[in-house]
């Protein structure tokens, strides 16, 4: 028995920040203390707090250590683990009081979150299945198989008010019960692990953190609609994910979690990973089900549904991972449980990916219909420097930017549709006063030409000529004949689109219309971008006050579009200046200003 | 896995283990004082006795053993602090593994204080 759980974080961005080599440091330095039958090293999943890695804490007295360096694992281990005197300078500083520190569920960051989706991510050992089991894992497959009928657990799913989470948001229960009624010798149940949105990484983070909630949600769903295989798609640029699920698939089998006869109940069901190349249309039902067929991932017209036919043309289910995370506890903890949180419309929680101008950057999972200002002010810090807020981007290409005026709007599915965005998979970009809208719709809109299949024309077509207007827009070149245009042909594309990558994709585009006409219109009448980001619209200049003439700012110009001498004010040549802003950048008398 | 028992059994096997990472302000917590002093006098296996003992018997959720520096007591090392929540501190002095599980015993199983180990029992003042 060891008397201390050392937890370090082998999510993908604690890896990246160096976590493997804390471990290594940290397993020697605990040899060498002496500690090694005392103290055991654990590697968990994401614990959410992603700007601050690598991250490590220490049972039983919950010490948060952030941004560890190996430097620092000697004093770590001869004070705290040794001696039991926690390295104070170290720990996670929110959790540092003038009295003490305080528990990381007390501070700003986890107080409001409740993890159901999440709950296991950074608490256990996601190779080790018996730590899953040890926190309730697999007991809902077991009650599924021994007390209840497909039918009860349908009912209980469309009970719980559970709707997915990949996007569309729409019931899980009731896309089980169609799956269920449709007679077939084969049926299939998949899930979405393609994670297409730029920003989201949930699904990741519960495959890397949690696989085996996964394995287990998908054998209840195969009991429930009648299925025997399941598919799991992931994309291939999720390395660890990928090896996580692999071992906990290998260990599912091995525990005979996964294969025939379930826990004697002759209920039989396997699982499989296919691998996914990162195209972003594949994450659509449709073409990710041609994809696992093999053949390129193209979408087609629906109906027929899924339900009806999906996989090999049988009747199949879609669900994406968080969705499935949440399903053994609603299981176990019954319908009214998981009813009892979010909103009239929209039960349980959610997880979103908090990125962009903001201090805690990482995972979060709060319950459905906390506001934006509890997501951004008091659980991710604020927005770094003392910006000010300008618009929440969500729902990644397919979604819109909500703007400061609806910063105190319950966040659920209906809400979001109703001012113009939507909940997407939960990637959340907050964006200050320096980002320019025009710029942000743009920025989407160039990922979804790239990523349109081509296979209809309002999508392939439409979305270029939307992107060739955006671009002569920021480029100081457009008229309001263009803007008028670009609306009209955002309707079209909705209206006509085969699938949802093109049904969706002029959504930045008409949000930051709806809310920043205003900044679309300084680009074309006034040629200019007010927010200082659009290059061709802007000029640095050289405030002859304030400039001493210290000759730096022509040094750094890679251009030598700066010229002057010593102690005499310099001039920037505006047609040779290339607008990097390294001179801004460097000059210590803040004399260089764009405008 | 064919039946519930299998699994049942791997959970309360690991339980124990897994609930020692928790945070819970109705824990009860052990404390043993580690610095120079308490190691010096036998503080370690003491701990390791306590930890041990309350993973198997499954008191981790109520439960939490942890160390601390030295508590300035270092001739009544090794030391042991028991803080209930809502009742008033007690202190173990001169420990040893054997003592440690008999207050693991009487004292975070029964509920009964060990007096006879305690600070209160000498006659300092």
């Amino acid at each position: 028995m060891y008397r201390s759980h050392v937890l370090v974080c082998g999510g993908t961005g604690c890896t990246s920040s160096g976590s493997l080599q804390i471990m290594d440091t940290l397993t020697a330095e605990i040899e060498k203390a002496g500690l090694t039958d005392e103290v055991s090293v654990v590697q968990t999943g994401c614990h959410g707090l992603c700007a601050l890695g690598p991250i490590m804490i220490v049972y039983p007295d919950a010490s948060f250590y952030s941004m560890v360096k190996t430097e620092d694992i000697p004093e770590i281990v001869n004070e705290h683990l040794l001696k039991g005197r926690v390295v104070t300078r170290l720990l996670y500083q929110e959790t540092v009081t003038p009295t003490g520190v305080k528990a990381l569920i007390d501070t700003d960051f986890y107080k409001k979150q409740h993890r159901i989706a999440l709950r296991n991510c950074g608490v256990i050992n996601p190779e080790v299945i018996e730590e899953y089991i040890a926190t309730g894992g697999y007991a809902a497959l077991g009650k599924v198989l021994t007390e209840m009928t497909p039918d009860d657990v349908i009912q209980c799913l469309l009970d719980s008010g559970l709707r997915g989470r990949g996007g569309g948001g729409f019931p899980t229960g009731l896309k089980w019960k169609l799956a269920k009624q449709n007679e077939a010798d084969q049926k299939y149940v998949c899930c979405n692990a393609d994670e297409g949105d730029p920003g989201a990484f949930m699904d990741r983070s519960v495959l890397e953190g949690d696989p085996h909630a996964l394995i287990e949600a998908m054998a209840i769903a195969g009991y429930a609609i009648g299925a025997t295989q399941g598919y799991v798609y992931v994309r291939a640029e999720y390395p660890i994910a990928v090896d996580r699920l692999t071992i906990a698939i290998e260990q599912a089998r091995e525990a005979e979690l996964l294969g025939n006869d379930i826990f004697g109940s002759g209920f039989s069901f396997d699982l499989d990973i296919r691998l996914g190349a990162g195209a972003f249309v594949c994450g659509e039902e449709t073409a990710l089900m041609t994809s696992i067929e093999g053949h390129r991932g193209e979408p087609r017209p629906r109906p027929p549904f899924p339900a009806q036919k999906g996989l090999f043309g049988k009747p199949t289910i879609l669900n994406n991972v968080e969705t499935y995370a949440n399903i053994p506890q609603i299981i176990l903890n019954g319908s009214e449980w998981f009813a009892a949180m979010g909103t009239e419309k929209s039960k349980g929680t959610k997880v979103f990916a908090l990125g962009g101008k903001i201090n805690n950057t990482g995972l979060v999972e709060v319950p459905m219909g906390t506001t934006l200002r509890t997501v951004i002010d008091e659980i991710g810090g604020g927005i770094p420097n003392g910006k000010k807020f300008k618009a929440a981007q969500t729902g990644g290409p397919s979604g819109g930017c909500i703007p400061a005026e609806h910063f105190d709007i319950p966040i659920d599915y209906d809400n979001l549709i109703a001012i113009g965005s939507m909940m997407g998979s939960g990637g959340l970009i907050v964006m200050d006063e320096d980002d320019c809208m025009v710029d942000i719709a743009k920025f989407f809109l160039e990922f979804t030409v790239e990523e349109s299949c081509g296979k209809c024309t309002p999508c392939r077509m439409g979305t270029k000529r939307m992107l060739e207007m955006l671009d002569k827009i920021t480029k100081g070149q457009g008229t309001m004949e263009d803007l008028e245009r670009l609306e009209e042909l955002c309707y079209y594309i909705k209206n006509n689109s085969l699938c949802g990558l093109g049904q969706t994709a002029p959504n930045p585009v008409l949000s930051t219309l709806r809310y920043f006409r205003d900044e679309y219109e300084a680009h074309i009448k006034e040629k200019r971008c007010p927010s200082g980001v659009c290059k061709e619209l802007l000029s640095y200049l050289i405030d002859a006050e304030k400039c001493k003439g210290c000759t730096l700012c022509a040094r750094v110009c890679p251009n030598n579009a700066i010229t002057g001498t010593v102690k005499n004010p310099h001039i920037i040549d505006l047609d040779k200046c290339i607008k990097c802003g390294a001179c801004m950048e460097k000059c210590k008398f803040g004399a260089i200003y764009k405008q | 896995m064919k039946t519930l028992e299998e699994l049942k059994a791997i959970r309360e096997r690991m339980q124990g283990q897994v609930g020692l990472r928790g945070e819970d302000h109705s824990q009860t917590r052990v404390i043993v004082g580690m610095a120079t002093c308490g190691i010096a006098s036998g503080a370690r296996p003491v701990l390791t006795t306590l930890s041990s003992l309350v993973q198997e018997k499954g008191l981790t959720d109520k439960v939490s053993v942890t160390q601390t520096g030295c508590i300035g007591l270092c001739q009544y090392e090794p030391i042991v602090e028991i803080m209930e929540p809502g009742k008033e501190k007690v202190t173990y002095i001169k420990m040893n593994s054997e003592k440690a599980a008999e207050v693991v015993e009487r004292h975070l199983v029964g509920g009964h204080v060990v007096e006879a180990y305690t600070l209160n029992s000498t006659d300092m003042k």
